[in-house]
């Protein structure tokens, strides 16, 4: 290790109607929303323009709508090179929420009409992919499945990539969803530059993630 | 003719989560692929479900794809001349 300090430039939270970002914390005027319409709620209520989404899994729509509330409050394509950019996801449910949505389309013999459009995010990185080609990230990029939200993980890999690759700023955390139950967590991870030091954001750290993942989460 | 256009389109929209589009935006004649609708590959296999699902109707040959799915009127043409024989 060279030494080399990381902070957390931003982040942004989105769980169960209620998204939190540094300074705003955001939950819509209907109690009760399903995800299906929280989604499609906060995609309006940000201006977002991209056909694209509503094709998306669930999955993929919330991971992408959490790093464009990141990516907007704090753009890196312009600072940083394409390939400078990595992305490290992880969950819990894998992409079983589309998977059994996919399963729908073939569990009847007499019905048996596999939907290609379900099938192509029938993997859990897709959400990774969707995210890598609005930002035209082409950084490196991985996504791992664990039992809960393992921010030790995130700060050993991210640590990692920093130090054996080109990679300047990172996008890491967490993107689960399964039925109603769907939590995100993302965290923009930058190089503390020397004069910075001292100043404001949270250190890169396993410890910092979870204070702020369970401070939403409680 | 125009019934069934209009029924194509609304299936269209939904099999392919077009929500921002509504029926009045569709114009039967212009192109789904490219310009138009700006749909892509992953829609032009949902298009061959939604016609074998709605319509019973199986494109044998892959090449007449691009004939039968140019636009809303083609499909529809496509549709009554197949389901008549």
């Amino acid at each position: 290790m060279s030494g080399q300090q990381y902070q957390i430039s931003y982040w942004c939270m989105i769980r169960q109607n209620r998204v939190v970002m540094p300074g705003r914390d955001w939950v819509p005027n209907e109690n009760f929303l399903t995800f299906t319409e929280f989604i499609k709620a906060l995609y309006k209520k940000e201006q977002v323009s991209y056909p694209k989404f509503y094709k998306m899994d669930n999955l993929s729509k919330l991971g992408f709508l959490c790093a464009e509330m990141i990516f907007k409050n704090n753009p890196v394509t312009g600072r940083y090179k394409s390939e400078e950019i990595g992305i490290i996801l992880s969950n819990s449910s894998s992409s079983l929420d589309t998977d059994l949505d996919y399963y729908k389309t073939i569990k009847d013999p007499s019905s048996y009409f596999p939907s290609p459009s379900v099938f192509v995010y029938t993997l859990p990185n897709i959400v990774t992919g969707e995210i890598c080609i609005r930002n035209r990230i082409k950084g490196e990029n991985a996504f791992f499945i664990s039992e809960k939200f393992n921010s030790e993980l995130l700060e050993t890999y991210g640590r990692l990539l920093f130090e054996s690759q080109h990679m300047q700023t990172l996008l890491c955390g967490w993107v689960e969803i399964l039925k109603e139950k769907y939590e995100a967590a993302l965290f923009l991870i930058e190089k503390k530059k020397d004069n910075e030091t001292g100043n404001e954001f949270p250190e890169f750290s396993a410890r910092s993630m979870n204070t702020l993942y369970y401070k939403i989460n409680n | 003719m125009e019934e069934l256009i209009n029924k194509l389109k609304k299936e269209v929209i939904e099999q392919l989560n077009l929500e921002d589009i509504s029926i009045d935006d569709i114009n039967p004649d212009a192109p789904l692929f490219g310009e138009g609708l700006g749909l892509d590959s992953i829609d032009a296999l949902e298009l061959i479900v939604l016609l074998e699902k709605n319509y019973g109707l199986k494109i044998e040959d892959p090449k007449d794809g691009k004939k039968i799915f140019y636009s809303i009127r083609t499909m529809a043409e496509y549709i009554t001349e197949h389901q008549k024989s």
